[in-house]
């Protein structure tokens, strides 16, 4: 076995993945849910409903004012990564795991539901992954890896569903897949899969998943998706729910690993959580035996991404006040394109800052008892129970879907003549289902229904792959790992096209939002004209800069005539090479607290003044001012003398206030009079023998530290530099001389 | 199916009920539904539930699905997949795969509806 191991500074090495694959086994089976840790104390702050920390993350942008601290919240939360190259997904999934992600969902390429069994090998995907033994074993692999390095477990998730379900549900169960989508009805309904075929072989798939303990997620969301007004759907989702969520117990799985994937029906502008609310409560009262995976409404999504993380909030508004088990993410970008890496990140992100913003709400605010939102809530669920009866005075499932019941845009009781209707001798492997015989068997473990065992050996009635020594469950060795199938289509050939981009020792880069080095970038532009002309003036821009497949993937108007704004993605042609980036020193800075710290400790005086004949005061406010995060903050003593400060009096203002350092800010730097007053400073401290208790910082925007140094200051600091800066340096130059005049 | 929004109507014989008891009559009434799809599942198999019993038996899934595709052509499906190749695996006294491999390379297949009561071709 492969020894590599990940370092928490250097890429993810997808080579390293790949490499002995064969013997690569997981380490263990089942869903994960978070570990709630109630009373959390992160920083400076107590959480309600947190989980347990990671390890490594990355925290939300404002988590340096509050000491770097990132709370997660209780729900596990998921993120859809499927760019149909599974080897640049797992650099995604490395980001959003490290973003807050615990459930990695992989989405199948178009058409794999039809697909008659395993694909196997690696080949490129379209709008998805083609879900293979290879590619899980593989993603499986580096998640085992992310996950000790974010000390959280990752749970891995994707689809059992389609003609080959119990195929995939087996090479799930045998790769350490954690959770699965698995719903017959979404076959019968959107993928035209004969009704009968669906449901004996979900039978079967459920059985393998129990055995797997994995978690199930129902396709109930679709309708809302499908639907032409998402919200009149509301009370079929609750039997499609239903549906599935019983046959699923009674095929033997727990109903902890059972969730609903529901989604809030309605989006703004329409009045959303008013429609939406009632319908979450009415979900949760009938199926509180059961887990709520909610995701978020894709149904209305547009191009803005803006629009869509609005929408994804409220979304998130109803998980708090009702429950989620798993919040679900979708990319804000879904409306434009296949999502692009800064999106699921995006998206991990908003779910972790509206649930973490959110902490605590429900000891504050809870949910009206009676009125409109209870009295919606029995309506819908009195609507549901009506579905039910019409359904089965109609004959049972079968037949009610032959009837178009399904996906009608009207709400029950109304019916509109526009469901999805299919036949029960219809669809999709018809005729594929046949009746097992009275010696029917199946020597292996998790097998649904009936199986004569006992005709062979009575006792194997319990343990039927005992007849054969056990079954890949029981041995993992006997399974037979498939590489490669096709020469012309794998990972190999499209690693290799890129391998100068790739890995920790790339020799080139360029941007990337999809595949390594797919070169794509995007540009946000104001034109201050119509849409048409807005747009014309990109893709005109787009060309002139030598972009390549420029295409206008969004645009808003600001007005009519006065605006719009547009934002374009394009190709570069070149690369950069790495090694001839030039990149700028990294500043040496302490921390906040340091600083704070060694203040405290004891306490220090500076003067400070714009020397010479110079009204330039700006930038030495900023440097000094506590509004600006100036040195002040850290409770350094300043004395400020003003502008126009003759060099002689900065001295003199530090012999008499028995300052610690002179802080001289010279902007004017003409003829170079601004290092000709600071070598006066210098200067005249000498004279009086006062230079070597001093410290001599100089500072303006066409200072450097070099020339700064030769004119005779301790130091130098330019253009950008902030109070940090010059704290770090006082600070420590003062630990210097201490440490030298010990000696 | 055309129909106007007749809850009021219709909703009568469960306005009085209790949430309680709605939600018993929610339940069972999916459970009626669903008790002939389970049915179905016990008493039936598929292409799908073979290839995924012969996968467990350590075949692969090129291997699955050519000897799925053998039980169809001779019509040994009802005694599932697994059962045949495991049939034959105690008639040759060899384990289950290398039984499963002779089906595929050695097309052994009226061995195998012999040994399931059939006549040789």
């Amino acid at each position: 076995m492969s020894d590599y191991i990940l370092d928490k500074d250097t890429k993810i090495d997808v080579a390293e993945i790949l490499k002995d694959l064969e013997h690569y086994h997981p380490r263990r089976r089942g869903w994960t849910w978070r570990e709630p840790v109630p009373g959390l104390q992160m920083g400076p702050f107590t959480y309600e409903d947190a989980s347990k920390p990671l390890k490594d993350s990355v925290g939300l942008p404002p988590a340096h004012y509050f000491g770097d601290i990132d709370p997660q919240p209780i729900p596990v939360i998921t993120t859809e990564i499927a760019s149909g190259r599974f080897e640049d997904d797992i650099r995604r999934m490395r980001m959003a795991a490290h973003h807050g992600a615990d459930h990695i969902m992989v989405i199948r390429t178009a058409g794999q539901s039809h697909f008659d069994g395993l694909i196997e090998g690696t080949p490129q995907g379209i709008g998805g992954v083609p879900v293979t033994r290879k590619q899980v074993r593989a993603q499986r692999k580096a998640l085992d890896m992310i996950e000790d390095e974010v000390g959280r477990p990752i749970n891995y998730h994707s689809y059992v569903s389609g003609v080959a379900g119990p195929d995939i549900a087996v090479m799930f169960a045998e790769e350490g897949v954690n959770g699965a989508h698995q719903d017959p009805q979404y076959n019968v309904i959107y993928r035209n899969i004969n009704m009968v075929r669906s449901f004996v072989d979900a039978c079967e798939s459920k059985k393998v998943m129990a055995w797997a303990d994995m978690a199930q997620i129902d396709g109930a969301h679709n309708a809302n998706a499908t639907a032409r007004d998402a919200w009149k759907v509301m009370p079929e989702l609750m039997v499609q729910h239903g549906i599935n969520a019983l046959i699923s117990a009674k095929v033997g799985m727990k109903k902890k690993n059972i969730c609903l994937s529901t989604v809030p029906p309605t989006a703004t502008p329409g009045p959303c959580i008013h429609i939406d609310l009632p319908y979450a409560v009415a979900l949760r009262d009938l199926f509180h035996e059961y887990r709520m995976r909610a995701q978020m409404n894709t149904k209305y999504i547009e191009a803005s991404t803006r629009e869509a993380t609005v929408t994804h909030v409220l979304n998130m508004v109803i998980s708090k006040l009702t429950s989620a088990d798993i919040q679900s993410t979708i990319t804000p970008d879904e409306g434009r394109n296949v999502p692009w890496h800064i999106y699921n990140i995006e998206a991990c992100d908003t779910a972790k800052q509206a649930l973490i913003g959110m902490d605590g709400l429900m000891e504050m605010v809870e949910l009206k008892k009676d009125g409109y939102l209870r009295e919606k809530a029995r309506e819908l669920k009195e609507r549901a129970v009506l579905f039910l009866e019409n359904m089965i005075e109609l004959g049972g499932y079968f037949n009610s879907v032959e009837e178009g019941f399904f996906v009608d845009s009207g709400m029950f009781p109304e019916r509109n003549g526009d469901g999805i209707s299919r036949k029960i001798d219809g669809g999709i492997g018809v005729g594929t289902v046949i009746k097992r015989a009275k010696d029917y068997c199946a020597p292996v473990t998790a097998h649904y229904g009936y199986n004569n065992v006992a005709q062979y050996d009575p006792s194997a009635a319990d343990d039927p792959a005992k007849l054969i020594g056990g079954c890949t469950f029981e041995c993992p060795e006997k399974i037979q790992y498939i590489d490669e199938l096709d020469e012309t289509d794998n990972v190999y050939l499209r690693m290799d096209e890129v391998k100068d981009y790739a890995g920790p020792d790339a020799k080139l880069i360029k941007p990337e939002m999809e595949w390594l080095a797919d070169g794509t970038m995007m540009l946000t532009m104001f034109f201050p004209t119509d849409v048409r002309h807005a747009e014309a003036a990109a893709l005109e821009i787009g060309k002139r800069m030598n972009l390549t497949d420029c295409e206008v993937i969004n645009r808003e108007i600001m007005h009519r005539a006065e605006g719009t704004r547009i934002e374009m993605k394009g190709k570069v042609g070149f690369s950069i090479r790495m090694d001839e980036l030039q990149l700028p020193s990294v500043p040496d800075v302490l921390s906040d607290d340091e600083l704070w710290d060694a203040i405290d400790k004891k306490p220090m005086r500076i003067v400070a003044g714009t020397i010479g004949d110079d009204e330039h005061s700006v930038g030495l406010r900023e440097i000094l001012n506590i509004k600006h995060g100036g040195i002040e903050k850290y409770g350094i003593e300043c004395i400020y003398l003003g502008t126009s400060v003759p060099p002689e009096k900065l001295v003199q203002a530090a012999i008499e206030t028995n300052a610690d350092a002179m802080l001289a800010s010279c902007i004017i730097s003409h003829d170079d009079i601004h290092y000709k007053n600071i070598a006066k400073v210098d200067r005249i401290a000498r004279e009086m023998g006062v230079r070597d208790k001093l410290m001599f910082v100089a500072g303006g925007t066409q200072v450097t530290d070099e020339g700064a140094r030769e004119a005779g200051a301790d130091v130098g600091f330019g253009r950008g530099s902030h109070g940090n800066h010059v704290a770090t340096f006082l600070v420590k130059e003062r630990a210097r001389r201490e440490q030298q005049n010990a000696r | 199916m055309k129909r106007n929004d007749d809850f009021e109507t219709r909703r009568e014989h469960l306005k009085d009920l209790s949430d309680a008891e709605l939600e018993t009559r929610f339940w069972s009434l999916i459970e009626e539904l669903i008790n002939p799809l389970l049915k179905l599942g016990y008493e039936n198999t598929t292409p799908a539930i073979e290839r995924s019993v012969l996968l467990r038996m350590g075949f692969s899934s090129l291997e699955a699905k050519a000897l799925v595709e053998g039980c169809l052509e001779h019509n040994l499906m009802e005694h599932g997949a697994g059962n045949v190749v495991y049939r034959l695996s105690r008639k040759d006294g060899t384990d289950v795969r290398t039984a499963g491999l002779k089906l595929i390379e050695k097309q052994a297949w009226d061995e195998a509806e012999t040994l399931f009561g059939g006549e040789k071709a």
